[in-house]
């Protein structure tokens, strides 16, 4: 049956049809939508995991067990998870076990654009690719059975631009795939050094049997046209290579990205005038060319940085450029912004009026270092604002250096790796003020549920993580839960905290406001005759708060009528609609 | 052939349209992609999707010259992204302004008269209060519907096979409000 499927949709699909019966994810754009789909299918059993290692390392433990096992994540959740993979890719495998990892490209959704190649070629483990759903259905499924083959944690790289297209898939029925036995086995499975140093020859032995096979395998395909030009491409950059050079040129699509083939590789050459190598971010397939001696174009005409475009590939290689009308004027830039009604407002206007140094996260919660807010001084990676908190206090206190401020993290980001630097707080007692930020859901990635939220992935009833209590019980005495709404005790609680000197934890909680049961109130509206057009409604950073003619003015349809401007206002000027 | 971007402001419900179209020319026989936005930008961001099919269609995204319609769900965006039509190209733009953060705190102002300068370029135009005709088919949020109906009224493709897609993807407590606002827009 044809189908019309998301990228990600497509790899579940293939993963379920290749009697996949375990998967464990941390959410991550552009992977995440792979597992929440997983989720639909009650033959494969599916869980978010606290974080990408726990995930990576539940999923293995499936596959040592005998199944056939998968967890998802972004190109920077493999960092965190490339500990269990560097030392699982000596081991190998007993049920198949993929890893699906989503790089972005231009940085739709992500913090830096790395390129997840490094990894496979660096753990050694096998690494595909495909460039449109259909094939992110047929290379998940296959790989499962070519992880078993080969013994071999297999990694699919996906990017934004495959996760995020839907295109036409045929579905077909799951195949029936039994347990495989787990039968005792210390010399692959327990890396000690004396084992581990035969298990590398294993590896490399296995890096040599992949290259031999992608020689000739179906995942690697050439598309002869008889044109002088021959292109090597993969993922993506096959689809925007065909948009703009079509049957004018012959193609080498790389399935496979790690171990790449030298023998089709070296022929395609000998066989073309130039050859042009097209694949976004890193120059992998380029470099690895060169290595065999080959004369082939890239990135000396092509950028390292963001994604590639058909345009770009027609302009480059054939000289043609594109018509296009010209804009009458530049759009000012609409940047990302925290929804009306969003909580995070409320602690971020306090944060920004104390002017504190802020160590930031990643979540929707980084939106406060935009304008007007712009109150976050840094943000690097998950759960790096509790930990360089500390950092950052301990050296300022150990110069004699003043310096007022507190961390802000998630209630996800926290369970993700907060929990660890703030442990490390407690044990080393650093005046550290952290704040998490409880919305209760995951809220950046699309509403995913996590372990503070007493749901499972499926929905279903679970234990909830009390934050209130993990904190205390790791040695954080000084600990309080406010309403970051009421801006009043809030502002008054972060001032207490960060003047003395002793670790301590806010919670600030209050649901995410795009969470089906919050109900937005009667929107506020602004007493003309009251206002004394100071502008510090403005400073909230709200959408639905606007300055017309001089005015402000509150826009009825985005306002959710969350009163935090009512609070700000120091004239009484805001006021409930009345209905 | 056909390129379809869709341009608005995140929360308007542009992923929702792309479906809508992706569905109905899948259901008329074509090759079709559908490029997706999602994460961060989805937080009231600049957001645009593309829909393109023909008989093969590689790329999943529409460039600059390559579009052959925008549907616009706010008017600042269909200035943005003007520059996507192909020469000769159609737009159809929904006149409610919603002010990007640059523009509340003053930084930058709103341009004006955007539909007069779009159609000054040659491009034609199709503006209209898509709001006021949501509102009037019972939801504010039905705007991209709206805007379905407007350009499915000019494509080849029946009228029954559109509502047919909108059957397929609208959630079913919502169809009635969301063929009101398809008919609207059809019989603009």
């Amino acid at each position: 049956m044809k189908k019309l499927m998301l990228g990600n949709d497509a790899v579940a699909r293939g993963l379920y049809e290749g009697g996949l019966s375990f998967a464990s994810s941390y959410p991550g754009t552009p992977s995440t939508e792979i597992t929440e789909a997983l989720a639909k299918y009650d033959d494969v059993y599916s869980e978010w995991a606290s974080n990408e290692k726990v995930a990576a390392e539940a999923a293995f433990g499936a596959s040592v067990a005998g199944a056939r096992s998968f967890c998802a994540m972004k190109h920077v959740g493999l960092n965190v998870a490339a500990d269990l993979l560097y030392t699982a890719s000596y081991t190998g495998v007993n049920g198949g076990f993929v890893i699906a990892v989503a790089d972005d490209p231009g940085m739709h959704s992500s913090q830096n654009e790395q390129d997840s190649r490094h990894h496979a070629i660096a753990s050694k483990a096998m690494m595909i690719e495909p460039s449109d759903s259909a094939e992110c259905l047929e290379f998940a499924k296959k790989a499962l059975a070519l992880s078993e083959r080969f013994d071999t944690p297999i990694i699919l790289r996906l990017s934004t631009r495959v996760s995020h297209s839907q295109s036409i898939v045929t579905v077909s029925e799951r195949d029936v795939v039994p347990m495989k036995k787990y039968e005792k086995n210390i010399g692959k499975y327990v890396m000690m050094p004396g084992n581990a140093i035969k298990r590398h020859v294993a590896v490399e032995e296995r890096l040599e049997t992949i290259k031999s096979w992608a020689e000739n395998c179906e995942l690697n395909k050439t598309e002869i046209n008889g044109s002088k030009t021959g292109i090597i491409t993969s993922g993506i950059s096959y689809q925007y290579a065909k948009e703009a050079l079509g049957d004018g040129a012959d193609y080498l699509k790389l399935g496979v990205i790690n171990p790449l083939p030298e023998n089709i590789i070296k022929e395609f050459c000998a066989s073309h005038e130039t050859v042009w190598v097209l694949e976004e971010l890193d120059d992998i397939i380029e470099t690895h060319c060169k290595k065999l001696g080959l004369e082939v174009k890239g990135k000396q005409f092509f950028s390292l940085r963001g994604e590639y475009t058909a345009t770009e590939i027609k302009r480059v290689i054939k000289g043609e450029t594109v018509e296009t009308v010209t804009a009458p004027e530049s759009a000012p830039v609409r940047p990302p912004v925290m929804c009306p009604g969003c909580p995070h407002r409320g602690v971020f206007y306090v944060l920004s009026k104390l002017k504190l140094y802020v160590s930031g996260d990643i979540g929707c919660y980084t939106l406060g270092a935009a304008a007007p807010l712009s109150a976050i001084d840094t943000t690097i990676c998950m759960g790096a604002s509790v930990s360089m908190l500390h950092g950052f206090n301990v050296a300022n206190k150990n110069a004699g250096v003043a310096a007022k401020s507190v961390a802000v993290i998630g209630d996800s980001t926290f369970i993700h790796s907060g929990i660890t630097g703030l442990i490390d707080i407690a044990y080393n007692r650093s005046n550290s003020t952290v704040i998490i930020l409880d919305n209760s859901i995951t809220g950046m990635t699309g509403h995913q549920q996590n372990p503070t939220t007493g749901k499972t992935i499926k929905g279903d009833p679970t234990a909830a993580v009390s934050l209130e209590a993990l904190v205390k019980a790791i040695g954080i005495e000084l600990v309080s839960i406010v309403d970051p709404f009421d801006v009043k005790t809030l502002e008054a609680k972060v001032k207490e905290y960060t003047s003395l000197d002793a670790p301590s934890v806010i919670i600030c909680r209050r649901p995410c406001a795009l969470l089906k049961y919050v109900k937005p109130s009667a929107p506020v509206t602004i007493n003309s005759e009251k206002c004394v057009n100071c502008g510090m409604c403005l400073k909230a950073g709200c959408p639905a708060i606007v300055k017309k003619d001089g005015k402000m003015q509150i826009n009825p349809v985005l306002c959710t009528g969350c009163g935090l401007c009512e609070k700000i206002c120091a004239v009484g000027a805001i006021v409930k609609e009345a209905k | 052939m056909g390129n379809i971007m869709i341009v608005g402001v995140g929360g308007q419900g542009t992923l929702l349209a792309s479906r809508v179209l992706g569905n109905v020319f899948l259901a008329s026989g074509y090759d079709v992609k559908v490029s997706e936005v999602h994460g961060m930008s989805q937080r009231g961001g600049s957001v645009v999707t593309y829909v393109k099919y023909g008989k093969e269609v590689y790329s999943p995204i529409i460039e600059k010259g390559g579009a052959d319609i925008i549907l616009a769900f706010e008017k600042l965006e269909a200035l943005r992204y003007c520059e996507y039509l192909k020469k000769g190209g159609r737009l159809i733009v929904n006149t409610q302004e919603i002010d990007p953060m640059p523009v509340i705190t003053g930084a930058a102002k709103y341009p004006e008269d955007i539909v007069k300068k779009l159609e000054a370029l040659g491009i034609s135009v199709t503006a209209l209060d898509a709001l006021s005709l949501a509102n009037e088919a019972g939801n504010a949020k039905a705007i991209n519907v709206v805007l379905l109906g407007v350009g499915a009224k000019s494509s080849e493709i029946a009228k029954e096979k559109w509502i047919e897609a909108l059957k397929a993807t609208v959630p079913e407590k919502l169809l009635d409000i969301n063929l009101k606002a398809f008919e609207l827009g059809y019989n603009y």
